[in-house]
């Protein structure tokens, strides 16, 4: 039977793990991702769900453990935040270039130094380039519906690929929202039992993660990057199949909001496109022609997508909460790439670093600017009275 | 699309990596041995072969040459010498 109830993100998303079979999860605590993997561990004590829970030291044996046993055919799970992604990143490499199914969630929160445990997305792109499929969830039903979707995908035997998915730290871990799960028939049906091509059996030994010399290595790397671009080709078969399964539509690619006629686009990732939206229907009832381009899956990138979205557009907002430092904002960095001979005007804005709150007014200070100011890239919200030049 | 992600156990055999080994070689001298097998045990590379007093000698096809057989030997019965 399908059922809605009023829950938590985090317990929400644990829920809709535990819908999905997991035969082994291992993870470490960490704020604000802890309370995904406590709910599981109770499930689990309880004998609600028929798992392995494998208590470790750290996120690097966390994600460690669930690559071993993603190795030996099981479904597995684990989450994590901030600094337990990056004390992950050396196996989250590997877990991709292994080819091995792994569905992550990562409640998105700020990276060290200064220490903080509030949202931005710094943690998720800084292993953006690991091979990960990365969807990012604006609520907690996105989140839910992509945790099913997540499995189904990184399971498909011509993919094989493990999927992150990004949830906003607290305003989405710790919020609480009305969430519809499907039935277990349902998500059976959807999800088969795994059976993994290869994997570790002392029977019939395999060598996984062996030397690649240069002879061998540059062809694993592009057949993985051949499958995130083929995985772009399937996105409307997974969307269709969910459809037929579960009876309701998911987006996997983008979600476009009133771009077809817009002249101002602006473009976000995660919980912060609620706000945005809101800015939308207030400046579109008073005329003016502005749209929200979200993009769910920021790996891969549907750039024919997103190209086809900005047609109308005069003028491209980019919206990050992360910063490649020195550089800029990494979803400003690759729109403007994808938009280069186009005569749009790009603006790049940094905001919501370390759970800085992005408002409404956030928002339409980034449109004052871009109504004028030059093209570029801009940070909003600084406190100049924090900053010094000389100690 | 998939490229090379697994192959039958024991490939490293197939990449005789000795040629990484930069100044030095292990030398067994086969004059004090007493058949310990500390060497054989200790070899990161797993390329000591033999199992009887005097009968241990390094495979030069894999040996990376980090001395750590010299430097277990109780008897100091294996020196490492300059390649060449």
């Amino acid at each position: 039977m399908k059922r809605k109830e009023f829950l938590e993100g985090s317990h929400a998303i644990a829920e809709a793990v535990k819908l999905c079979r997991p035969q082994v999860i291992s993870a470490y605590p960490i704020t604000p991702q802890t309370h995904i993997v406590e709910r599981l561990a109770d499930f689990v004590a309880d004998g609600e769900l028929k798992a392995e829970f494998i208590n470790v030291e750290s996120e690097h044996s966390a994600c460690s453990v669930v690559l071993g046993a993603a190795a030996c055919g099981a479904r597995v799970f684990t989450a994590t935040s901030s600094q337990g992604l990056i004390l992950m990143s050396e196996v989250l490499f590997n877990a991709a270039g292994m080819r091995l199914p792994i569905v992550l969630v990562c409640a998105n929160r700020a990276l060290s130094a200064p220490i903080n445990i509030w949202n931005d997305h710094q943690d998720s792109m800084a292993v953006r380039d690991s091979g990960w499929v990365q969807f990012y969830a604006e609520n907690v039903q996105e989140a839910v519906d992509l945790i099913f979707a997540s499995y189904r995908i990184s399971e498909d035997p011509k993919i094989l690929l493990p999927v992150m998915v990004c949830i906003d730290g607290y305003i989405l871990t710790h919020g609480f929202e009305p969430v519809e799960f499907p039935s277990e028939e349902e998500v059976k049906k959807f999800l088969p039992p795994l059976n993994l091509p290869f994997k570790l059996d002392v029977e019939n030994p395999l060598t996984l993660g062996f030397l690649g010399a240069p002879d061998c290595y540059l062809e694993t790397r592009y057949a993985l990057h051949q499958t995130h671009l083929e995985l772009l080709e399937k996105f409307p078969y997974f969307e269709s199949e969910f459809k037929n399964v579960f009876g309701k539509s998911i987006n996997l690619k983008i979600e476009s909001y009133f771009t077809q006629d817009a002249d101002t686009i602006i473009i976000a990732l995660g919980s912060v496109c609620g706000t945005i939206k809101e800015v939308v229907d207030s400046l579109r009832k008073k005329g003016e022609k502005v749209g929200l381009l979200k993009i769910i899956s920021f790996r891969p990138l549907p750039k024919t997508d997103i190209l086809k979205n900005l047609e109308s557009a005069k003028k491209v907002l980019i919206l990050d909460k992360s910063i490649s430092l020195g550089c800029d904002g990494p979803v400003y960095i690759e729109i403007k790439s994808l938009l280069q001979g186009t005569n749009k005007k790009i603006y790049g804005f940094i905001a919501g670093l370390g759970g800085r709150d992005i408002t409404l007014n956030t928002i339409l200070e980034m449109l004052k600017i871009a109504d004028t100011n030059p093209e570029g890239s801009y940070f909003l919200d600084v406190k100049k009275e924090l900053l010094r030049d000389e100690l | 699309m998939f490229g090379p992600i697994f192959c039958k156990p024991a490939s490293s055999k197939n990449y005789k990596t000795g040629s990484w080994r930069s100044t030095h070689k292990p030398k067994f001298l086969h004059q004090n041995c007493i058949g310990c097998g500390l060497c054989k045990l200790i070899c990161p590379e797993d390329c000591i072969k033999g199992e009887e007093k005097n009968k241990y000698e390094p495979d030069l096809e894999f040996c990376k040459g980090c001395s750590l057989c010299a430097y277990i030997c109780p008897k100091k019965d294996i020196i490492m010498e300059p390649e060449r």
